[in-house]
């Protein structure tokens, strides 16, 4: 028990906190409001490196920190390991960008845009950190709760219907969310996840049943959240009526549903689980697999960038799915380091796709109309843009956007090409984690899937970059400032970072990758949680 | 008592999935409503039915699951309840915002 140990419940408190002291100030106010959630982001953003150097240096992998000091199996824990340190450093580095971006203007269309996106922040990092199920539903509903008032900031029938769509769809996940969490604490007496993992392999034939079928309802609502094919309509939708920075942080919304997928997969249906061993693989890699056709297809459909966007988001996690759904330990640590490179990447096109088409017509009416539609909030307020402008704005969206164009399809050299490169790799040469079976048609179908999707990503990306920045002979140049396009340009460095450090990444990925795939590590560890002495001192 | 709690959570819910795929809004929160009524009463029957069972232990007193009943599942209802509660409130807000910029009460917007 020290500094470092209580440092684990930071990232939720420390949101939360600021969200909490936001309310109250006057939405005037509202550059020092974006300046206090921001300088609240980086602590938590620093909280997050340290916290990810810990694990990574750290033997056992996970360290456990016991909510109320009540001893595991009672009270609810937050667990840290790789994996969650991993997703912990993501989503703070995707909230700085976009937190970043929307202090150039987008913060001032509604109300309260910096308490709803610490609000969504404390309940992502909640989800990654907690070991309880039932604390991950009410996270859940937390990030939830507060990406409905983020997707509706800024108003308008557009985003109102779209919004409606969403509101209803989770709703309705969340009903099965808590169907699926009763159904197995029904079956099994436990809500922790340790405990569930070890329960699972011993419990009774008539009671495996009850479990499968609550494990199943409650893999229908992580499903819904990251897009599968038949329950991922909503998606598209809904992420091109957002206003672009909410657009941007929804990237990491998906990956929350995978991360589940993967985190209760693994621990729970892992070798261990008896009879219920790799339950639910099938239906991941098929739906995965028809995920990536399906994105793919609306990749080449798609005129409308943001559109293209939406679908990028569906092929990504589809992609993810398909690489759990395989069950190779070798796939999952490219997979893990694909689902870095193509959150980071998405969130910057996002961005970036507000920028580029500012230079159009159609775009600059949507803009005028959204700001009509709210009209009275900025009446006393003068137009003031903060920030510089950039010069030579076309060359440097031009490069952005190449930039995405490359990371989205997978072209070497940046970060999209090794993370492909590294998934195929393992699919092929399971090395430790597998004999020596042969490649079955699924794993066939992934890999040309795969490769198919970077195709269709790259004719779509040069169409619409055509279109925007070669035949456009009368757009105008857009003005853009550097609080704009600097969060893009760091989302991209990231990216490059990645690329340049693919050996010690893939190092880190891969030790995630074996960690999760030998969950006897993270149970013990849960379970013999140590608590603190009678006076909660050291 | 069991029949009545199984047939009350089936009735509510086909009700609610029915009402849920309707294409007004006004239908859709109440079939969000009985779905959710549906859920906590299922929640509720997952911690098993006994009658005159605490779930509370007295002070200095030993129990177990043979005299009293188990109540996690009545806290997870309460948190659910609570929850369940807001998010209708929130959705009624979108409706009725979604009504006044469409003027029509059809989920799409239009008839």
């Amino acid at each position: 028990m020290n500094g470092l140990h209580h440092l684990i419940v930071l990232p939720i408190l420390l949101p939360l906190v600021t969200a909490a002291v936001l309310i109250p100030v006057d939405e005037r106010n509202r550059t020092t409001k974006g300046v206090i959630g921001f300088v609240s982001t980086i602590l938590v953003f620093l909280a997050g490196v340290v916290l990810m150097r810990a694990a990574a240096t750290s033997q056992d992998g996970a360290s456990v920190y016991l909510l109320g000091n009540w001893p595991a199996p009672f009270g609810i824990v937050l667990v840290l390991d790789r994996l969650s340190a991993l997703m912990l450093v993501l989503t703070s580095v995707l909230a700085l960008a976009t937190q970043a971006f929307s202090m150039s203007k987008w913060h001032r269309m509604g109300h309260h845009f910096h308490s709803l996106f610490q609000l969504m922040l404390a309940g992502l990092n909640g989800a990654f950190l907690t070991g309880d199920l039932f604390n991950l539903f009410v996270f859940f509903e937390m990030m939830l709760a507060a990406s409905y008032g983020l997707l509706l900031h800024g108003s308008g029938p557009l985003r109102v219907k779209a919004g409606l769509h969403y509101i209803a769809v989770n709703l309705a996940a969340s009903s099965l969310f808590l169907i699926g969490v009763s159904m197995i604490y029904g079956a099994t007496g436990t809500l922790n996840m340790a405990d569930l993992a070890m329960r699972i392999g011993t419990i009774g034939p008539e009671s495996r049943m009850l479990m499968e079928a609550g494990a199943a309802l409650l893999g229908i609502a992580f499903l819904v959240k990251a897009g599968m094919w038949p329950l991922g309509f909503w998606l598209p939708a809904a992420y091109s009526a957002a206003t672009p920075p909410v657009a941007a942080i929804f990237a990491i919304l998906t990956k929350v549903g995978v991360y589940i997928l993967l985190r209760l997969s693994l621990l729970l249906f892992g070798s261990d689980a008896g009879n219920s061993a790799g339950f639910g693989q099938p239906v991941l890699l098929y739906g995965g697999l028809l995920t990536i056709g399906f994105g793919a297809i609306g990749v080449l459909a798609s005129q409308a960038m943001g559109r293209l966007a939406g679908y990028c988001v569906l092929v990504s996690s589809g992609t993810l799915m398909a690489a759990i759904g395989l069950g190779n330990g070798a796939v999952i640590g490219g997979a893990l380091f694909y689902l870095v490179s193509s959150t980071l990447t998405i969130c910057a096109f996002f961005l970036l796709i507000e920028l580029v088409e500012r230079a159009r017509d159609a775009g600059a009416d949507v803009l005028a109309v959204t700001m009509e539609a709210y009209g009275d909030i900025d009446e006393n307020e003068e137009e003031k843009e903060e920030g510089v402008a950039v010069p030579g704005t076309m060359a440097v969206l031009g490069l952005s956007f190449s930039a995405c164009a490359i990371l989205l399809s997978g072209l070497p050299p940046l970060s999209g090409f090794i993370a492909k490169f590294a998934m195929l790799h393992g699919l092929f040469n399971p090395g430790s984690f597998g004999g020596d079976a042969p490649v079955s048609g699924a794993e066939w179908t992934y890999t040309a899937l795969l490769i198919l999707s970077g195709l269709a990503a790259m004719i779509a990306m040069n169409r619409v970059g055509i279109r925007t920045f070669w035949t456009s002979i009368e757009g105008t140049i857009p003005r853009v400032f550097l609080i704009e396009i600097a969060p893009v340009l760091m989302l991209l460095a990231v990216c490059a970072f990645m690329s340049l450090q693919a050996g010690s990444a893939m190092r880190y990925m891969d030790a995630t990758a074996k960690a999760l795939s030998e969950p006897q590590n993270y149970i013990g560890r849960v379970m013999s949680a140590p608590r603190a002495g009678p006076t909660g001192g050291q | 008592m069991e029949l009545v709690l199984s047939a009350a959570i089936g009735v509510l819910s086909a009700s609610g999935v029915w009402l849920l795929f309707r294409p007004r809004t006004y239908q859709v929160i109440i079939g969000l409503s009985l779905l959710s009524y549906a859920v906590n009463l299922f929640i509720f029957g997952m911690g098993r039915l006994r009658v005159n069972a605490p779930p509370l232990l007295e002070p200095g007193g030993a129990g177990g699951l043979l005299t009293h009943t188990d109540p996690i599942p009545q806290a997870l209802v309460l948190t659910a309840i609570v929850i369940g509660f807001a998010m209708t409130a929130l959705f009624l807000v979108v409706l009725l915002a979604s009504r006044g910029f469409t003027g029509t009460d059809h989920v799409d917007g239009r008839e």
